[in-house]
């Protein structure tokens, strides 16, 4: 009986168990590869009834998703011969392409809200962590729930001051508005994740930096700094993954200028209703880094979706 | 002067010490590196908290700001509970909250059960698992409208395979009858992961010895699994449903562009309701009155559900 655990499962157990979770896990991605492929087919194979597993793959979606098109006339088209891959996939259904569409630009806001929100959150954060984590801060735990508790609001119940407070100020729809709230929304989490980071590492390594004649301050940047850098690091991913996903106050605080990429693509519409590659082109290209930061994040996966309330 | 006795100070003390009279005392560190993340905080979150509390006892209309401001009391507040409609969002609120929850443990749960039967690559499977989550509510819960399309979409079509059903008998997002479901349903399939993470932490903490034991004293599977499983997990999984709740109870983005609300008020969650008023009738009074209820709301039920889980976990 050498080798033998009263706790670890069958040998049956497992293969049903394994069954069940890929099972599971394949009807699960499924919406997700349908948005990828949806974004390869033709407008036609994208309505097919029934819906289409095999088809021919074309880019149009994604031409459609980066560019405006006119309809114009067959001498029009003949005299004007199509120069490139992608003008000739519009010129084959009778289009010119008249110009960019708004995606690019939506798009980069979303980068540079993203980026920019998240420097300043993690920043601000860890250093308001290592004060919450190391020094005797007056009313900590009191500040520490006043930090959670600004993510119990409903956005909608805070836009409403915030749309008055941003009209006001003249930040309405810009960059630097949409950063700095999401900032401070980041904030609370920022905050949490971090002090649990720091929390870990010992503080004898930052006593031997001041006993060899650091100061405080250079014992925070050249001791626990490094030696919190994963913890910044996907730190910073979720917070990225936030502001990247936020939908409600980028609904009602911009339109234009600084409209981020989320409540762009849903109103995507090509010629004659919605232009379901072309959404899904963008969905595609909206989605896809996060899938990837979700994969490389999977270790730190369930502190950053708890606020750091359980560890593995 | 001063400086130069501190400077003395600091020869004739120990060399460390010395450097930490030159530089900042730790209470000032702390302040200076506290007091960002306070001020930024209560100027987008508790300044707001506490305009909306003024708003709320006013007419204020925010698309005439140069209107006369009247106040009004408790009126707003007198008005809004005694709404049948607000009560109607309110329904399906609940409705959505309890449907979700009970789901996404059920799910959530067995799921974590059958991952920690450590089969082989375990580890790629839950990723997979995982994935939806993380994405945006808005763009994913915008291409469900496309998969519950009753003449092309996959849902439909998937359903129609299994049952035999006509794929363009019923419509998840026009039937008034079905659209509660089509919201739990999206919000099952995205979150179900959540629950499940967190679960797995919690099987994963049940040390071995604990069933090696039950083991020796021939307790069966079924009795093991109701009386270490369960009780050991039990305070994660009320995590889990505490950090569900409040998101749900918060619910906008991925209701919004799944149906609107529609069709009719049946999916109208308070959420919606409440951006409607607020952002569509303008009437910003009344709303910031609404917001007010909805914070204390949850905020009163969240404080309870926490005293409760402090509870169990002391057990």
């Amino acid at each position: 009986m050498s080798g033998y655990s009263v706790t670890e499962p069958s040998r049956g157990q497992k293969w049903i168990a394994g069954i069940l979770v890929a099972g599971y896990a394949l009807i699960t991605i499924l919406p997700l590869v349908w948005i990828i492929a949806t974004g390869f087919k033709s407008s036609a194979d994208s309505i097919a009834y029934p819906p289409k597993l095999l088809f021919q793959p074309t880019l149009e979606g994604y031409v459609n998703l980066f560019t405006t098109q006119t309809r114009q006339t067959t001498e029009y088209l003949n005299a004007n011969p199509p120069q490139t891959w992608y003008e000739r996939i519009v010129h084959d259904r009778g289009l010119v392409i008249a110009g960019p569409s708004r995606f690019g630009e939506r798009f980069m806001n979303s980068v540079i809200i993203g980026f920019g929100s998240t420097f300043l959150s993690v920043f601000l954060g860890t250093l308001a962590a290592y004060a919450f984590s190391r020094f005797k801060v007056p009313l900590k735990d009191d500040l520490l729930f006043f930090v959670l508790s600004t993510r119990m609001m409903p956005p909608i119940a805070v836009a409403i001051p915030i749309f008055l407070m941003f009209r006001s100020l003249g930040l309405s729809d810009t960059h630097a508005g949409m950063i700095l709230l999401y900032t401070a929304v980041n904030l609370s989490l920022a905050v949490w994740l971090l002090k649990g980071f720091i929390d870990e590492i010992p503080v004898e390594y930052e006593e031997a930096a001041l006993i060899d004649g650091y100061t405080r301050f250079q014992a925070f940047y050249k001791v626990v700094l490094p030696q919190a850098a994963t913890g910044i690091a996907s730190t910073a991913i979720f917070c990225l993954i936030f502001a990247w996903n936020e939908y409600a106050f980028a609904v009602l605080l911009t339109s234009g200028t600084a409209q981020t990429a989320p409540p762009f693509i849903p109103t995507i519409i090509g010629v004659g209703g919605q232009d379901w590659p072309a959404v899904a082109a963008g969905a595609t290209i909206f989605l896809l880094p996060v899938m990837v930061f979700t994969i490389l994040l999977r270790k730190h996966l369930l502190r950053g979706i708890t606020f750091g309330a359980v560890r593995k | 002067m001063a400086d130069s006795m501190i400077e003395r100070a600091a020869m004739s003390t120990p060399p460390g010490t010395a450097r930490r009279i030159r530089g900042l005392s730790d209470r000032t560190i702390a302040w200076i590196f506290v007091s960002p993340t306070i001020f930024l905080l209560l100027a987008v979150n508790i300044f707001p908290l506490i305009w909306t509390i003024r708003l709320s006892f006013t007419n204020f209309r925010a698309n005439r700001p140069n209107a006369e401001v009247a106040w009004v009391g408790l009126r707003n507040y007198e008005r809004i509970l005694t709404d049948s409609d607000i009560w109607q969002t309110m329904q399906a609120t609940a409705h959505f909250l309890f449907w979700t929850l009970f789901f996404q443990v059920l799910i959530g749960f067995t799921l974590a059960w059958l991952i920690n039967r450590k089969f082989k690559g375990n580890d790629l499977w839950t990723t997979i698992i995982v994935l939806p989550m993380m994405l945006s509510p808005a763009v994913v819960g915008n291409f469900w409208t496309f998969l519950y399309q009753p003449q092309i979409g996959l849902f439909n079509y998937g359903i129609a395979f299994l049952t035999g059903a006509d794929p363009t008998s019923f419509s998840m997002i026009g039937d008034v009858a079905l659209a509660p479901w089509a919201i739990i349903i999206v919000d099952t399939w995205m979150w179900t992961p959540f629950v499940t993470l967190i679960c797995l932490a919690g099987l994963r903490s049940i040390p071995d010895s604990i069933y090696e034991a039950a083991e020796c004293d021939r307790a069966s599977n079924w009795r093991q699994f109701w009386t270490i499983t369960i009780p050991m997990t039990l305070p994660f999984l009320m995590l889990a449903v505490l950090f569900r709740g409040i998101e749900n109870f918060k619910m906008f983005d991925l209701v919004v562009q799944l149906t609107g609300g529609g069709p009719g008020n049946t999916t109208t969650l308070t959420s919606i309701d409440l951006k409607r008023e607020a952002f569509e009738k303008w009437r910003t009074g009344y709303s910031s009155a609404y917001a007010i209820i909805l914070f204390v709301t949850v905020f009163g039920l969240a404080s309870i559900y926490v005293k409760a889980l402090n509870k169990v976990k002391e057990r």
